[in-house]
């Protein structure tokens, strides 16, 4: 199986300031990929890289095996796009919004007639299709910016923070839409900082920070290699001085505010060793995705 | 330089599909927008046709009406093209995110950039019907080619409309637009013959005048619309075209700087 999308050794400087460090990776046919990072890891400049709106300094960066840059149109045809900000017409109708674009793609007329009613009901829009797009709620307008993307059946499609800002249930609705698109076929790219997302629906992922790769592998792979298998939550009397009795647990302690994360293989005996103090909160759990990043990327602010 | 040349410049089929899409967020709203196109410039017209013409009387041997209609004609191309082109085109580009939801279809910065001007210059030849419809009623157009100074409306839509793309492209806010009225459009309205003989000014403010894109439009649209003798007309709309083109190769060139970065 071919790789849809090759990245090697890619860097983008802006101004001289390396905002994508010479990352490597690839996108197999048909998988769902993810790119994970913090504000300002490079996500959005490496999807703009692949879709083509911003050149790639040094490397090599092959899409549906075309070098890509600016320049070059062979691949939009075949690409799906949903940035990070959105950018539907506002002034115009739902329908009207995937009318334009159809057109965009110079698809027939007829075509997009027949196209319009599914991609309405894949966006779960269908009775809003006459509604202008400035009176859509922000997870409808999401979900019409995902429909458009699939107006020209695209082999791949590119997803820039999905489903950022949306409820749960909008949520959920999109993830279960992104699902339904892998299982046609369809290759997905998407960046993301909801670790569930990325666990729900990435079969391989990347971890970016300050535009550089720390990790990449399937969700299971990361968790294994990075954190131990379950965590214990510790939370109350949190003075210094108590700190002292936590020291011989069998995990690593990581505090965070007034948390302390016991990392463990050996729950059953950290369990027991705090059983006696009644005063603290625990809470026992798997470790996920997020103790992976938080671990890998640290635990202060980005900006 | 070389990266001008690199860039590709030629336009594919796909400029239609963004003119229609201009064109339908336009019909949203053309009620509004016909309103504003033909409000100012019928002021114009009365103003100064009516209120001006009584103390000026006749320029040559026509009533001042006649004189002024084809001027405010060709001013009016400019700045309907000019504010769509800045205004229109700004929201687009930077509030809206329309370039960038295009270009990540199979159109590319050309198509953008030469529908946002073939849209703009519509709407200068939209507001040019409509005065001219009204100027008609009002008698200010006599001579039977006047209808031919349409058609030289849509080429000076075009013209202002390539210029005012590079100056959207290269703004970083609403503000700047008014260096670019200011120092280039406003001069033109006011020194380009759309009120009086440019044969009045100085010589060589007067030269200047002339060669400048309105000054070549008023050329055109004043003896098309009175029936004075035309000069030479194939010069004027040459040098209306080539304006164009090096502006339009300019706008494509900057658009692309800003938003393939
Ligand atoms: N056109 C540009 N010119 C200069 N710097 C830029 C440009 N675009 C992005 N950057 C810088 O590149 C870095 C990475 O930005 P990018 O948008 O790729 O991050 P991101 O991972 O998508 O962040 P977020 O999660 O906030 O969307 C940032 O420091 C940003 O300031
Ligand atoms: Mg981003």
């Amino acid at each position: 199986m071919s790789a849809i999308i090759q990245a090697k050794q890619i860097l983008k400087q802006y101004n001289g300031v390396t905002v994508v460090d010479r990352i490597s990776f690839d996108v197999q046919h048909g998988e769902c990929f993810g790119i994970l990072g913090p504000n300002g890891a490079g996500k959005t400049t490496t999807m703009r890289m692949i879709i083509g709106l911003a050149g790639v300094t040094e490397g090599q960066l092959h899409v549906f095996g075309y070098p890509m840059s600016p320049e070059q149109r062979l691949v939009p045809p075949r690409l799906g796009v949903v940035s990070q900000e959105d950018n539907l017409d506002i002034d115009l109708s739902v329908s009207e919004n995937l009318l334009v674009y159809g057109r965009y793609f110079g698809l027939s007329a007829r075509l997009i007639r027949e196209q319009i009613p599914k991609l309405l009901e894949f966006a779960q829009l269908s009775d809003r299709g006459a509604s202008p797009v400035r009176e859509l709620s922000g997870g409808m307008k999401r979900r019409l910016v995902i429909a458009r993307s699939l107006i020209n059946n695209p082999e791949l499609v590119t997803l820039d923070e999905p489903t950022t800002g949306l409820d749960p249930q909008a949520r959920h609705l999109i993830w279960q839409r992104l699902r339904a698109l892998k299982e046609k076929g369809t290759t997905l790219l998407l960046t993301t900082h909801y670790m569930e997302e990325a666990a729900q629906i990435c079969d391989r992922l990347l971890i970016l920070n300050h535009g550089q790769i720390l990790d990449q592998g399937t969700p299971a792979d990361l968790i294994k290699r990075h954190v131990e298998s379950e965590v214990v939550e510790i939370r109350g009397c949190m003075l210094d001085s108590d700190l002292d009795c936590f020291e011989n647990l069998p995990g690593r302690l990581e505090r965070v505010g007034d948390t302390l994360f016991c990392y463990t293989h050996n729950a059953d005996s950290v369990m027991a060793a705090l059983k006696d103090h009644s005063a603290l909160t625990l809470l026992l759990r798997p470790s996920n995705l997020e103790d992976v990043f938080l671990k890998l990327t640290g635990r202060e602010l980005r900006d | 330089m070389s990266q001008l040349i690199r860039c590709n410049i030629i336009p594919t089929l796909g400029v239609f599909q963004v003119w229609r899409r201009h064109f339908m967020v336009w019909r949203q709203t053309y009620a509004a927008s016909l309103a504003g196109n033909l409000g100012e410039p019928l002021l114009f017209l009365l103003g100064m046709g009516y209120g001006l013409g009584r103390f000026v009387g006749e320029i040559g041997d026509m009533p001042y009406m006649h004189y002024v209609a084809p001027g405010i004609l060709a001013a009016s191309a400019m700045n309907n093209a000019t504010f769509e082109a800045l205004y229109g085109g700004f929201t687009r580009m930077t509030r809206q995110n329309t370039f960038h939801a295009m270009l990540a279809t199979p159109l590319g910065v050309s198509d953008v950039v030469a529908g946002e001007i073939l849209w703009a210059a519509t709407k200068s030849l939209i507001a040019g019907i409509a005065i001219f419809l009204v100027g008609s009623l009002l008698g200010a157009f006599p001579a039977s080619t006047a209808l031919l100074a349409l058609p030289v409306v849509f080429l000076a839509g075009l013209v202002f409309a390539s210029m005012g793309i590079v100056v959207t492209a290269i703004s970083p806010s609403y503000e700047f637009f008014l260096y670019y009225t200011t120092l280039i459009t406003t001069p033109m309205f006011l020194f380009c013959g759309v009120f009086y003989p440019v044969s009045s000014l100085p010589d060589t403010v007067a030269t200047i005048a002339r060669w400048l894109p309105l000054g070549h439009v008023v050329s055109l649209t004043r003896p098309l619309a009175t029936g004075l003798p035309l000069g030479n007309p194939f010069l004027h709309i040459f040098a209306l075209i080539v304006f164009t083109l090096l502006a339009y190769s300019a706008a494509v060139f900057f658009v692309k700087r800003r938003i393939i970065t």
